[in-house]
């Protein structure tokens, strides 16, 4: 099962290694990495994709709440949330293919951040259907480059994942199957 | 204020902690530190042979006092050598404080001479690290690292101190308060989940307690022993919380887990309801976890650290916060429940079922061998006619340490310390001294093998130096005796490696290091030879000779459910 984690941590250097470490330790890949300061600029806040049993995911989010450094988790499966990313296309363009690239352009309501003459840079934001959409249809046309950011998430709604409500522990496990 | 260096801030900041005794081991990065601590007397250093000795010490000390253990060396190799200790600590919720000194911070991650990468080796075991680039930050981190290591679930905390930093100057004021706005844990617990654990045991008919080291570190003994004898309910305790309820209650079942007695695992398959309390159902004490407890209706779980409960076991009432706290106030509502009280007619029935088990597969004991061999379980049980169970029992890991759980009697926690998550080899002679500091007034019996003890055995030229009285008992059955029961029993006898053909004349080297050394090879000379060796007031080592394939038994086989025990 994939996973979309939404953590606020101190902002402070050595504090990715920890949170990343939980996952390599186990064996587990980071999918995709975000992270930047928040309104409160002594905060950052990590979005990560990960993938793997919900029962191993839960007790990893557990020990992120442990660490020191890390003021809130939230594992976004359990909560209605919009997400996005953004990815930059290098796709080769010639007079042939340019007209074709930017109707697909239109469609999607992306945009060419830099034109040369045998080249596009095409800027597309969305969730990761709407990127792999594109993609699949630039493909024949000739992409020579991707560069993807990783997922950004965010609860719908007022909800926020603020530092002020202190209560991180967990008093009643959610969601844990039963094991035996 | 008073303007200080920062090798100063560092020892007026321990002290501030009242702190007494460090563990160490001078170095190059570290040498500003030392220089500070040769100026000042009321802080006692007490210095090893190995920095793994000075981690292993100050668990020891932490163990037995409650409050952290510190630990002072250098860079490089003298930081890595604290690793193994500082993961043992991790593993075994013991706190401490390692205060490593660093290369000076414009040179780190330039391969310079003793460097390593400590707080990224530390990470993934230690509660929390440091690495301090302004001595501005010093006593403000000393703060920090004590209240991490010492609150919640206790555990290590390192701090890498870069030379510079410690030469560097600053005003010094110790922070009074200390404030982290992620890590605030929980004491307190839910009360209606309180409510729910104490209905779980209302409509128990064989209910058990299962209690682990938790309950040592919250100091809540007194609670656990006296809502255990109102309730008349069973109770078995891990291996890290052997002392937290008297051996002898009638009461307490003893250990439970892969060498636990035949009648405690039976309880434990056959309770319907079972309460544990401090304690993380570690795969030595579940066995194969789909078959564990099988009849348990319902589990409570007490314990201070969220992320240990449901992990291995799904847990019908989970309870977060200080053992202490839940306990005193478990005590408050049983004391108002009426319906209690008549079950304890039912009860009394769960428990004499148990006692027919023990009766009918009670711990292996003989006297002493077939030609008048020593065998290892006389020797526990000569050591507990000595010290009468007052002693404070250190072990190191293997066989040794399995019969010594299972026969050792304690009537006080704090007063058996052994290495139960991490199985560190080596543990139990620095671990001793270390105790000794903590508790002067207490005899220290380190219990050990021929194994274990030749891991750490340079720590004897400290006890010596300091003349810490630390008896070590060695028994001696010339194999890594563990190994070689695993090798007999799953690895059909091909035992690759796990004998010693080489040992140390065991008495020879004790003298060598100016200790006292003694040695019993036949059954007749035990008790006379333990005697005189207690009676001494130095160090002591005494090796006492077993049969080479003498086994721990009852076992449950790594993977095997705890009803399937093996006997022999």
């Amino acid at each position: 099962m994939r996973h979309t984690i939404s953590i606020l941590v101190e902002n402070e250097f050595g504090v990715l290694a920890r949170v990343a470490g939980l996952f390599s330790g186990r064996g587990f890949n980071i999918d995709s990495l975000s992270v930047a300061k928040t309104l409160d600029s002594s905060l950052s806040r990590i979005t990560l994709v990960t993938e793997g049993d919900d029962q191993i995911v839960e007790q990893i989010t557990k020990q992120l709440n442990k660490l020191i450094c890390v003021i809130k988790v939230s594992d976004f499966q359990e909560t209605p949330h919009v997400e996005r990313e953004m990815a930059l296309i290098k796709v080769a363009a010639d007079e042939r293919t340019r007209g074709e690239i930017l109707n697909i352009i239109d469609i999607f309501r992306a945009k060419v951040i830099d034109a040369g003459p045998r080249s596009f840079v095409i800027e597309v934001t969305g969730d990761e259907g709407k990127i792999t959409a594109i993609l699949d249809l630039l493909k024949p046309l000739g992409v020579k480059e991707i560069v993807r950011t990783g997922k950004v998430a965010v609860q719908r709604g007022l909800q926020t994942l603020s530092a002020t409500t202190t209560d991180n522990t967990l008093e009643q496990p959610r969601k844990v199957r039963r094991l035996r | 204020m008073t303007t200080m260096t920062g090798a100063q801030i560092t020892i007026e900041s321990l002290l501030a902690e009242g702190v007494d005794t460090i563990f160490g081991y001078p170095g190059g990065a570290i040498l500003p530190t030392y220089d500070a601590l040769v100026q000042n007397t009321a802080l006692r250093h007490i210095l090893v042979r190995h920095e793994q000795g000075a981690a292993h010490m100050a668990e020891g000390y932490a163990r037995v006092s409650g409050r952290p253990g510190v630990v002072l060396v250098t860079s490089g190799p003298g930081a890595t050598n604290t690793v193994t200790g500082i993961a043992d600590a991790y593993m075994d919720s013991t706190p401490l404080v390692v205060i490593c000194g660093q290369v000076p911070t414009n040179m780190i991650g330039n391969d310079a001479f003793q460097e390593a990468d400590v707080t990224g080796i530390t990470r993934p075991c230690t509660k929390h690290n440091y690495l301090i680039r302004d001595v501005n930050d010093i006593s403000r981190t000393i703060k920090e690292a004590f209240h991490i290591a010492g609150s919640g679930r206790p555990g290590p905390v390192l701090i890498d101190l870069p030379k510079d930093v410690q030469a560097a100057e600053a005003p010094f004021s110790y922070p009074e308060t200390v404030s982290i706005r992620g890590y605030k844990p929980t004491f307190k617990g839910n009360i209606r989940q309180i409510e729910r654990a104490l209905e779980v045991i209302e409509q128990a008919e064989r209910p058990l307690f299962y209690v682990g080291g938790g309950v040592q570190w919250s100091g809540a003994s007194e609670p656990l022993i006296e809502l255990v004898r109102g309730l008349k309910i069973p109770i078995t305790t891990t291996v890290m919380a052997l002392g937290v309820y008297p051996s002898d209650d009638p009461l307490n079942l003893g250990m439970l887990g892969m060498h636990g007695g035949y009648w405690t695992n039976m309880a434990v398959q056959n309770c319907d309801a079972l309460i544990a309390v401090g304690a993380r159902f570690d795969d030595r004490v579940t066995g194969r976890t789909s078959d564990f407890a099988p009849k348990a209706e319902k589990i409570v779980h007490i314990d201070i650290d969220p992320s240990s409960i449901s992990k291995n076991i799904k847990v019908d009432v989970p309870i977060v916060g200080d053992i202490k706290e839940v306990l005193q106030v478990m005590l408050g509502k049983v004391k108002t429940r009426e319906q209690l009280a008549p079950r304890q007619k039912i009860w009394g029935e769960w428990r004499q079922h148990i006692m027919t088990w023990k009766q009918e597969k009670p711990l292996p004991y003989q006297t002493q061998g077939a030609n008048g061999e020593i065998l290892p379980r006389a020797v526990l049980e000569e050591i507990n006619q000595i010290t009468g169970g007052d002693a404070i029992v250190v072990t190191d890991v293997g066989q040794h340490q399995m019969w010594a759980a299972q026969m050792m009697k304690f009537s006080q926690p704090r007063s058996w310390l052994t290495s139960g998550g991490l199985g560190t080899m080596g543990y139990g002679l620095p671990a001793g001294i270390g105790a000794h500091f903590a508790a002067p007034d207490r005899q220290v019996v380190v219990i050990s093998g021929d194994g274990s003890i030749q891991m750490n055995i340079q720590e004897l030229s400290a006890a010596v130096q300091y003349n810490v009285p630390v008896k070590v008992v060695i028994l001696n059955n010339h194999y890594l005796g563990m190994v070689r029961q695993w090798q007999e029993k799953f690895y059909e006898e091909r035992y690759s490696h796990s004998y010693m053909d080489a040992m140390p004349d065991f008495v020879k080297l004790a003298e060598a290091y100016g200790a006292k050394g003694f040695r019993a090879e036949k059954s007749s000379e035990l008790s006379a030879t333990l005697r005189a060796a207690f009676a001494e007031t130095g160090p002591v080592l005494v090796e006492v000779v077993i049969p080479k394939s003498e086994g721990v038994f009852p076992m449950v086989p790594a993977g095997s459910a705890m009803h399937e025990m093996l006997f022999a």
